[in-house]
Formats: structure tokens, C-alpha cells, sequence
């Protein structure tokens, strides 16, 4: 014990002296972080795990953005860096991630997560580390107020907004008695309740709710819990086993009498709608985000998004055409990280004590018209419940390609305010 | 649907299931059987079994059932001398102890898990089934290449019996599982023998992998339910005991089939997960297994 004491001093003068020399090394790169060094934004990006198709495209699409933003002269006059950092598309290690981008790396803003299980998992930490923390989920955690006043959306609309501009369409053109088939988690949980209670609305109902773990590699034991009243099965699923899930599907139905089929582009992300199997989907419907296929009107913004992440017109790589995009979801984080940059101009964010200014600048962001910033289409976003909304596009599958035959208005999506996040404290 | 084609389905999902099961498993009993070692690593050469599927299909030419009939030989003959290699370099350093052998297999995993992720990426990736056939029933469609999985399975596992049963390279390793000290004073190497079953289980479980992989996809972390179930099926089967392995996987198989179908998937893993707790208390060789 004594030994320890007698050593405590020293250690502690060695501490000052460590101390004192970071800081004085630190002082030119202060002095320098004002002037030109590059803004430093983290990407959580799902790399590997269960979301590891979404983040390869995640990780190309930001990178575009990112050189075009750079080739714009960056953010107030300095060039902007993206770190991406691996998350496994698993909750712990997204805090984990969270938390390295804004201590280690001294990121002044993060962006991306997708999945949201890991969103709800990497929150807490992001509004603990007071960082701007800018997810690409869909998930009505944001909207719902569970979050936090550093957690927003502004890149892509709520699941509930989404599913409540489309059950309309749904009642009226396939069906009004609808099976739903989702995975078992929050993104599915958010599916169940909102679309359950917006077809309810129209004078139809949900027959019958069948919940996947997200886990699971085989589906043909839960179709025939099915009811065979079904007018619409309306699907959702997420994951490496997606293609089994759609091509099973196909199996189960064969050439007998089917449902109408709605369901949810995630179902078929990042997979070719030619594959062998998915034939039966001929003539089905399929919620888009952002359509896959470059339609006949297709706007100038679109086209140059398109070409600047190098996605040909069926929805593949340029480069490789077996190499599908996940193109209904990927142009969030485009579009946030313009949003980013529009926040940090209009706040003047200098460095990472302007954080707090840059959340309330992009709360008073409103209209977000059709642009380049905004490819996918214009928006309205509403600063109280942090989230956007947008357009939506429902595609019917014709020859093996999705072709739009529906877009929602924004309204369509509108509901009443679960929160005013502008009223907590940071 | 009425509950005649609805056990109907519920059996032939079972049968897949209890198929593909019971030759992973059967590697994995193998492997304690003669040798005495817990493979944790079973389930990781089962993924290498798929992916390596992928890669043969991906790159040879020609129509898919030949791309496949490759993929079936070449992937357990490669998984197998992986294995072989692994035997040789590290399990065999450790004299078999068995928990080094755990812990060292527990590596192994990790290594082959990431070297996939390094080599072959993280996404799923789907293999064309060698053949297209859907089998339309009256009240559902069924996959025909579903149906072809079983007989091959079986048609495995009798080759594995009469391997183990009726040639001179079972009785070698019948004779080393029975006494190891007195196989080698009769003049067995045994170390040799050791490589040969490491490398048989590894390639049963890649063979399982080939077959089941048009029906699902490969993915570098796909051998995790594998391992689980060859676990519960052996241990209930009784360790080491290849009969046992059989009438667990059918049991583990069809139950969770006809469990899954009726009421969820999620309960069929709980009564199978019991069904271990029981067996490990009131039957701890296992249903077929000797008391050691």
C-alpha cells in the first residue's frame, strides 16, 4: 500500500505535464479548426450484419453526395470529411460506434443508421454526447417522441406516414381484407400498428397479423397461417433472407389462386426483380420510397442523383448489373447530408460548441422543394416531431420491372403532432 | 387451410428440416464419437460448405445442374481438407484435451467466420437450384427441389452407414472410438484416422450446406443455427451414438415442422431446448447413447 501511495505524485506530476503539452500541441489545431480544416461528419454505417446490402449502397451514395458537396466548396468555405464506421447492424456496438465518432474521431455531426432496432439502440448515447444525430430509418420512433432533441429525420418519411398515405389506395384498388406479413421488431411493430389502424380507417381490416423474427431463414411454415378470405397480403421483411421469403412465397401459391399482393420494396432490396423464382409477382404491387426504375418522367435532379452514384436505369450498378440497388431507401442519406449542410450554413457552425445551433437551424426548416439537395422529391419538414415528409410511390411489377402507377401527395401522410421536441432542453 | 394439407405441408417442411439436420448432426456425432472432441466449429464449416456452393456455381460455366453436381463434390472435398489441416496443426498439438479442444474450435469459428467476411463479403447470395420444378397441389405449391433434398439426404446417410458398418475404414475408426491405445498397438495410426473423421464430419455438415443453399443463401453467418440444432439433436440422440443422431434429427426435425406450421416456430426452439434439459437430467448418455 505505501508503495502505491509514494507513487501516487509522480504519476500525477507526469499526468500535468502530459497534459500540459496536449494542450499546447492542441492550440494550433484549435486555432486552425476555425479557419479551413475540414468538417468532420461519422457515418454509422451497417457494413456487415443483417443490413450489410443496405450499407454498401449507403456508403456509394454518401460518397457522391459527399464529392459533389465538396466539388460545391463544402460547408462554409471548408471541405467536409465522412468518416464511415462499421456498426455490424447491431444496437450495442451502434452506441458503441456512436460514441467512438463523436469522442475519438471529434465528429461534429452523425448521420445514416438505417435499421431501428440500432437507431433506438444508439439514441440515448448520441443525446448523452449531445451530438446531432441524423438517422435514415423510416421507423416512427423519431415522430413518436421516444428520442430526444439531438435525434432527427429530415432525410426520409415515418413508416406511419408512409403506410397511412397508402391505405387508401390500397382499400380502393386491392381489397379492403388484408393479411400482413412483417418482421418482428420495431420497423415491423410500426407496419402492424399504423397500417392496421389506417386501412381500419377506410372501412377495411387487418384479418390477420403474422409476425417473423427478423432472424429467420424459412418461411414456407408460416404461410398457411394465411386465412383464405385474404383480399391483399401485404408484406414486409428485412435481411439476408429476403429472396427466400419472396421466392417462397411464389412456391406456396404456384400456379393456384392468390391474393392480391402488396408489399414492401424491402422485401426486395437490393434483388433483382428478374430473378428466377420471383415470376409470380407479375402484376403484384410494391411500395417504393424512390422508384428503382427511372421512370418516363423522371425529373433532371433525379437523373443526375442516378448518374452521380452510378445506378443504371433498371436500378443496378453501372458497373456490375447483377449488383441491385437499394435504391427506394438509399437517397436519405443524400439527401441528409445536404440538409447537414444547409443546417450548418444557416446556423454559421464553426466547431463542435455550435452543435446546439445546428439542431435549432434545421428545426426551422420547413419547405424542402425538388432539388439536387433533394432528388427524390420535395418535402415538409416539421421541426416539433423532428421528421420529414414526402412523397411515396406505389409500383406495380409489369414485364419484370416496377413501373409507378401511384404517388401520394404529401398530406397524404400527415397526422397530428406526438411531440414538440423544440420544447426540451438539450 | 383445412387441417389435412395443412399437417401435410407441416410434415414435408419437417422432413427438410429433419434431412439437412441429420447429416449436419451426424458429422458433429461422428466427430465426439471418435475422437472425443466438441466441435464448436461444426456450424462455421457448414457456412465454408455454402459458400464455397457459391463460388463453384458462380464461376463454372454450363447449365446450373452441373454447376451443382461440381458444387457437391468440390465443397466437401475442400471443407473436408480444411478440416484435415486444422486437425493436424492445432487439435492435435493439443493432444485432444478436451477443453483446449473447446476453446480451440471456438477460435477456429471466429477465424473461418471473418475470413468468409474478408473473402466473400457480407451478403447473402443465392445458388441456382439444379432444377426448376413446382410441385402444385391442390390446396398449396411445393418446392420440387425441396422433395429432392430429402432423398439425397438419405441416400448420404446410407452411404454413411454402410461406410461406418461394412468396409475396413470403419472398422479403423470403430476400433479407435472403442480404444484408442489399443487401436494403435494393433497397428492403426491413429493420428491419421483422427485427420480422416475431422475431415468427414466437416464435409458432412458442407454436403448439408450444398443442399440446403438454393433453398436459402449463403451468408457468413449462417452456421449459427446449424451448430445450436446439431447440438440439441445429439446430445438428445445420445453422444456418439449414430442411430440416436438419426431418431433425433427425425423427432427435432418433423416436431419443429408440424410445432412451426400449428403454432409459431419460436415455441417449436422452446420444446426442443426442454427436451435437451430433460434429457441432460433424467438421461444424461442421451436416449441411445452408453453410460460412459
Amino acid at each position: 500500500m505505501t508503495k502505491l501511495i509514494g507513487m501516487t505524485p509522480s504519476r500525477r506530476t507526469l499526468l500535468k505535464g502530459m497534459a500540459a503539452t496536449a494542450s499546447a500541441l492542441a492550440l494550433p489545431g484549435f486555432v486552425q479548426a476555425q479557419s479551413s480544416a475540414p468538417i468532420k461528419l461519422g457515418f454509422q454505417l451497417h457494413r456487415t450484419g443483417i443490413g450489410a446490402a443496405y450499407g454498401r449502397w449507403y456508403e456509394r451514395t454518401t460518397q457522391a453526395a459527399l464529392k459533389v458537396l465538396n466539388d460545391q466548396g463544402g460547408i462554409n468555405g471548408r471541405p467536409v470529411e465522412v468518416i464511415f464506421e462499421d456498426d455490424g447492424t447491431d444496437p450495442k456496438r451502434g452506441a458503441e460506434v456512436v460514441e467512438k465518432l463523436a469522442s475519438q474521431a471529434g465528429c461534429d455531426a452523425i448521420f445514416g443508421p438505417l435499421f431501428s432496432h440500432v437507431v433506438n439502440g444508439s439514441a440515448p448515447r448520441a443525446g448523452e454526447l449531445q451530438v446531432p444525430y441524423l438517422v435514415c430509418s423510416e421507423g416512427f420512433h423519431v415522430a413518436s417522441g421516444k428520442l430526444n432533441r439531438w435525434t432527427m429525420q429530415p432525410g426520409i418519411t415515418d413508416v406511419r406516414a408512409q403506410v397511412s398515405s397508402m391505405a387508401p389506395w390500397v382499400a380502393a384498388n386491392l381489397g379492403k381484407k388484408v393479411t400482413m406479413v412483417f418482421p418482428d421488431y420495431a420497423f415491423g411493430h410500426d407496419h402492424r400498428d399504423y397500417f392496421t389502424a389506417a386501412i381500419e380507417a377506410q372501412g377495411g381490416e387487418v384479418i390477420k397479423h403474422i409476425a417473423i423474427p427478423p432472424t429467420e431463414t424459412s418461411f414456407t411454415r408460416y404461410l398457411p397461417q394465411i386465412p383464405k378470405e385474404t383480399e391483399v397480403l401485404y408484406h414486409v421483411m428485412v435481411g439476408p433472407a429476403v429472396l427466400t421469403f419472396v421466392k417462397e412465397l411464389g412456391e406456396f401459391y404456384g400456379t393456384g389462386t392468390r391474393p392480391e399482393i402488396f408489399g414492401f420494396i424491402d422485401s426486395l432490396e437490393a434483388v433483382d426483380t428478374a430473378s428466377p423464382g420471383l415470376e409470380f409477382l407479375e402484376g403484384t404491387h410494391f411500395w417504393e420510397g424512390h422508384c428503382r426504375v427511372k421512370q418516363a418522367d423522371a425529373s433532371e435532379h433525379e437523373a443526375f442523383y442516378r448518374m452521380a452514384v452510378g445506378v443504371d436505369d433498371t436500378g443496378a450498378s453501372v458497373s456490375d448489373s447483377k449488383d441491385v440497388a437499394t435504391y427506394a431507401h438509399m437517397f436519405s442519406t443524400w439527401e441528409t447530408l445536404f440538409v447537414l449542410k444547409k443546417g450548418m450554413e444557416a446556423a454559421g457552425y464553426q466547431t463542435t460548441a455550435d452543435r446546439q445551433k445546428l439542431i435549432e437551424a434545421i428545426e426551422a426548416m420547413t419547405n424542402m422543394p425538388e432539388s439536387m439537395e433533394h432528388p427524390q422529391g420535395a418535402k415538409v419538414f416539421n421541426g416539433k416531431t423532428h421528421q420529414v415528409f414526402g412523397h411515396q410511390s406505389i409500383s406495380k411489377v409489369e414485364g419484370g420491372k416496377l413501373v409507378r402507377v401511384h404517388m401520394t401527395s404529401i398530406e397524404d401522410g400527415m397526422y397530428e403532432d406526438a411531440v414538440d421536441y423544440t420544447t426540451m432542453s438539450f | 387451410m383445412d387441417f389435412g394439407p395443412f399437417l401435410l405441408l407441416a410434415l414435408m417442411e419437417g422432413m427438410v428440416m429433419a434431412a439437412v439436420l441429420a447429416l449436419t448432426a451426424v458429422g458433429l456425432s461422428l466427430v465426439f464419437g471418435v475422437m472425443r472432441v466438441v466441435n464448436v466449429a461444426h456450424g462455421e464449416f457448414f457456412m465454408l460448405g455454402a459458400v464455397i456452393a457459391w463460388f463453384v456455381t458462380h464461376f463454372m460455366p454450363g447449365p446450373p445442374a452441373v454447376a451443382f453436381a461440381a458444387a457437391l463434390v468440390i465443397c466437401p472435398l475442400l471443407v473436408g481438407g480444411i478440416a484435415a489441416l486444422s486437425d493436424t496443426l492445432i487439435l492435435k498439438r493439443l493432444n485432444y484435451d478436451p477443453e483446449a479442444t473447446i476453446v480451440a474450435t471456438i477460435g477456429l469459428s471466429y477465424i473461418f467466420q471473418q475470413t468468409a467476411l474478408t473473402f466473400y463479403g457480407p451478403d447473402a447470395r443465392p445458388v441456382l437450384a439444379p432444377f426448376d420444378l413446382r410441385i402444385q397441389l391442390p390446396w398449396f405449391g411445393y418446392s420440387g427441389y425441396k422433395i429432392a433434398v430429402v432423398f439425397a439426404a438419405l441416400a448420404i446417410l446410407l452411404a454413411v452407414w454402410l461406410l461406418m458398418t461394412r468396409t475396413r475404414a470403419g472398422l479403423i475408426m470403430r476400433a479407435t472410438q472403442l480404444d484408442r491405445n489399443t487401436a494403435r498397438a494393433f497397428g492403426i495410426n491413429v493420428d491419421r484416422v483422427y485427420a480422416a473423421v475431422f475431415a468427414l464430419g466437416a464435409g458432412l455438415a458442407a454436403v448439408a450446406a450444398v443442399l440446403i443453399v438454393p433453398i436459402q443463401q449463403a451468408h457468413y453467418l449462417m452456421g449459427h443455427d446449424p451448430l445450436l440444432l446439431s447440438f440439441i439433436v445429439v446430445i438428445i440422440g445420445g453422444l456418439g451414438s449414430l442411430r440416436g443422431t438419426l431418431v433425433a434429427a427425425l423427432v427435432i426435425g418433423l416436431s419443429d415442422g408440424v410445432i412451426s406450421v400449428f403454432f409459431s416456430p419460436t415455441l417449436a426452439k422452446i420444446l426442443a431446448t426442454l427436451l435437451v434439459a430433460m434429457v441432460l437430467v433424467f438421461r444424461p448418455q442421451g436416449l441411445f447413447g452408453t453410460k460412459p
